[in-house]
C-alpha cells in the first residue's frame, strides 16, 4: 500500500504513516465487528446447548443484539468509586482493550494480508499477551475493593502459570518450522501430513502439544473451566465488579478479542492457518482468509461448547494442572521433538 | 522517521524513569518502571535488536515486573512512618547520590573527551550476512559460548532450587493439603448411602 501512495506523489515517510494507519483500521475495525458477532454466536450456542433460544429479539435472528448491548453501555453513566485510585482505575480497561487489539498486527489473515510481517512474530505475540495481565491487576488494585483484588491475584497467578507452558509449546512449533515468523510457520505446514494434509497437528509428537495448547489457551483467556477470576459464587464479578458503562464494555471487548486471538493462534500454529486443510489444487481457489476465518470459527465454537459443558476447576486444581502436569509434559516434549528432529531432519548426531 | 521514533522513546524512557523515583505511591512507581522497560524495548527495536527487545518485554515486563507489582501491592505502606525514617537514612542516601553523580560526570566527561575507537568488528563479532537476529544469537550462544551459556543456566537452576528449599515446609505441615489421586478414586458409593428409614426412627451412620 505504501508504494501506491508514493506513486500518487506523496513523500515516503508520509505514505508509510498513512498506509500503516489504513492497515491498522482495516484490521481493528473488522476485529471489533468479529468480536460483536462472536459474542452473539457465543450466546446462541450456549442457548442451543441449554435448550433455550438465545438472543432473538433485536434484528433478524437477534443478530444486532451485541450492537444493542454496546449502545446500552455507551449511554450508561461511568461510576468511579470514591475510594478508587482514579487514574489507574480508568487506565486499566484501556490497557486491556489496547493490548488485546495490538497483538493482531502480526496475525496473517492470508498470505499477503498481514500488517507487520516481522521475523519475531510469535515472540511478539508472547510479549503482548504477557502484558494483558496488567490491565486486570491494575483494575483489581485500583478498585480498592476486596473482590476485585482477589480476582486480580488469581488472574495474574493463572496467566503467569499457563504462559510458561504456552512458551514451551510454542518452542515445539518453532523447532518444527525453524522460524518465529507466523507466515513462514504457516508455509512450513504445506503438505506436512504425508504430503497431503496442511496441518502440524497430524504429527504424533505435535498432537499432544496442540491439546495442551488448546487447554492452556482456555486458561490464558480465563474461559470455563478456568474462569476462576469471574467465579460468581465467590467473587461477584471478579475484577470488573466496580466497573460500569464503557469501562466495563472495554474489558468485555478485550476479553473476546483475546479469545479470538487464541483461536486464530490455534489455527495458525497447528491447523495450517490460511492454507486449505488438504493440499489439493482446486481448494487453493478459495481465498486464504476464508480458510483462516473458517478454522478460527471452528475453534471459537469449541470454546463456547466447552463453556456450556464443563464445570469450573477448583483453584488448587488449576495451579496443579499448570505447574505439575502441563509444565513437565511440555518440557519433555521439547526434548523429544528436538531429538526427533535431530534424528530425522539433521542427520543424527551432528 | 527513525529520528522521531528515537526521540519519542528516549524522552519517554527518561521521563518514566524520573517519574519512577518521583511518584509518591509505590504502585505508581512500579507502573512507571514498567513503562520505562517498555520504551527501552522500543529503543532496541530501532537499533535492529528485535529479538532482545521482545525478550526484554517477555521477561522483565511480563514476568519480573508482575511479581514486583504484586509485592508492592500487598505492602501496607504507612507514609508517615516512611517520612519519619527520612533523617536517619539521609546520610546513606547522600553518599549514594554523590557516587551516582560522580559516575555520571565521569561518563559524560569521557564521552566528551572523544569517543572510543572500537574499530570494525572482525571474526565472530562481525555481523553474519543474511542471518536474522535470532539465528545470529543462537549460533553464538550454542556455538562459541556454549560453555558459558550452560554455566549460566546451571547457576540459575541452583539459585532456583535454593529458593525452593528455603520456602519448602514439607508436605505434612501444610494445612489443607490435597491428595488428588485419592479424590479421583472416590466414587459416589463411598460417600453416599441410600436408606429408607422407618418413620420415627433415626439413621445409623
Amino acid at each position: 500500500m505504501t508504494e501506491f501512495f508514493i506513486s500518487q506523489g506523496m513523500s515516503a515517510g508520509f505514505a508509510l504513516v498513512l498506509a500503516s494507519v489504513i492497515g491498522i483500521l482495516l484490521i481493528a475495525l473488522p476485529v471489533m465487528f468479529a468480536v460483536a458477532m462472536v459474542i452473539y454466536v457465543d450466546r446462541k450456542v450456549l442457548g442451543a446447548i441449554m435448550l433455550r433460544r438465545g438472543p432473538n429479539v433485536v434484528g433478524p435472528f437477534g443478530l444486532l443484539q451485541s450492537f444493542a448491548d454496546g449502545l446500552k453501555v455507551f449511554l450508561q453513566e461511568t461510576i468511579i468509586p470514591s475510594a478508587a485510585n482514579k487514574g489507574i482505575f480508568l487506565l486499566a480497561p484501556i490497557i486491556t482493550f489496547t493490548v488485546a487489539l495490538v497483538a493482531w498486527a502480526v496475525i496473517p489473515f492470508s498470505e499477503t494480508w498481514v500488517l507487520a510481517d516481522i521475523n519475531v512474530g510469535l515472540l511478539y505475540i508472547l510479549a503482548i499477551s504477557s502484558l494483558s495481565v496488567y490491565g486486570i491487576t491494575m483494575a483489581g488494585w485500583a478498585s480498592n475493593s476486596k473482590y476485585p483484588f482477589f480476582s486480580a491475584m488469581r488472574a495474574a497467578a493463572q496467566m503467569i502459570s499457563y504462559e510458561v507452558s504456552i512458551g514451551f509449546i510454542l518452542v515445539c512449533v518453532v523447532l518444527f518450522a525453524g522460524t518465529f515468523n507466523l507466515n513462514d510457520i504457516v508455509r512450513a505446514q504445506e503438505g506436512f501430513g504425508l504430503g497431503v494434509i496442511n496441518a502440524y497437528v497430524v504429527h504424533p509428537l505435535l498432537f499432544p502439544m496442540w491439546v495442551l495448547f488448546f487447554i492452556s489457551s482456555l486458561a490464558e483467556t480465563q474461559r470455563t473451566p478456568f474462569d476462576l477470576t469471574e467465579a460468581e459464587s465467590e467473587l461477584v464479578a471478579g475484577y470488573q465488579t466496580e466497573y460500569s458503562s464503557m469501562a466495563f464494555a472495554l474489558f468485555w471487548l478485550g476479553e473476546y478479542a483475546n479469545i479470538l486471538l487464541m483461536c486464530s493462534l490455534n489455527t495458525l500454529l497447528f491447523f495450517g492457518g490460511w492454507l486449505p486443510p488438504i493440499d489439493w489444487a482446486p481448494l487453493y481457489y478459495v481465498p486464504g482468509f476464508i480458510w483462516f476465518l473458517l478454522k478460527t470459527f471452528v475453534f471459537f465454537f469449541m470454546f463456547s461448547w466447552i463453556w456450556a459443558t464443563v464445570p469450573r476447576y477448583r483453584y488448587d486444581q488449576l495451579m496443579r494442572l499448570g505447574w505439575k502436569v502441563f509444565l513437565p509434559m511440555s518440557l519433555l516434549f521439547v526434548v523429544l521433538i528436538s531429538g526427533w528432529l535431530m534424528l530425522t531432519r539433521y542427520g543424527g548426531a551432528a | 522517521m527513525t529520528a522521531f521514533a528515537f526521540y519519542l522513546f528516549a524522552i519517554l524512557v527518561i521521563a518514566s524513569a524520573a517519574m519512577t523515583i518521583l511518584a509518591r505511591n509505590p504502585v505508581h512507581s512500579v507502573l512507571w518502571l514498567i513503562l520505562a522497560f517498555f520504551n527501552a524495548a522500543g529503543l532496541m527495536v530501532i537499533i535492529g535488536a528485535e529479538f532482545l527487545a521482545m525478550l526484554l518485554v517477555v521477561v522483565y515486563v511480563g514476568a519480573v515486573a508482575v511479581l514486583f507489582l504484586f509485592v508492592v501491592m500487598m505492602l501496607n505502606i504507612d507514609f508517615a512512618e516512611m517520612r519519619a525514617g527520612f533523617m536517619k537514612n539521609a546520610p546513606l542516601g547522600v553518599v549514594v547520590a554523590i557516587i551516582l553523580l560522580a559516575e555520571l560526570v565521569l561518563g559524560i566527561g569521557a564521552y566528551r573527551a572523544g569517543k572510543l575507537d572500537l574499530g570494525t568488528p572482525l571474526g565472530d563479532a562481525a555481523p553474519m550476512a543474511g542471518a536474522s537476529n535470532t539465528e545470529a544469537l543462537g549460533v553464538l550462544m550454542y556455538g562459541k559460548y556454549l560453555f558459558l551459556f550452560e554455566v549460566a543456566g546451571i547457576i540459575l537452576l541452583v539459585a532456583m532450587i535454593g529458593a525452593i528449599v528455603l520456602t519448602h515446609r514439607g508436605q505434612r505441615s501444610t494445612r489443607g493439603h490435597q491428595n488428588i489421586a485419592k479424590q479421583n478414586a472416590r466414587r459416589p458409593e463411598d460417600a453416599t448411602i441410600n436408606v429408607k428409614p422407618e418413620i420415627g426412627k433415626g439413621v445409623e451412620l
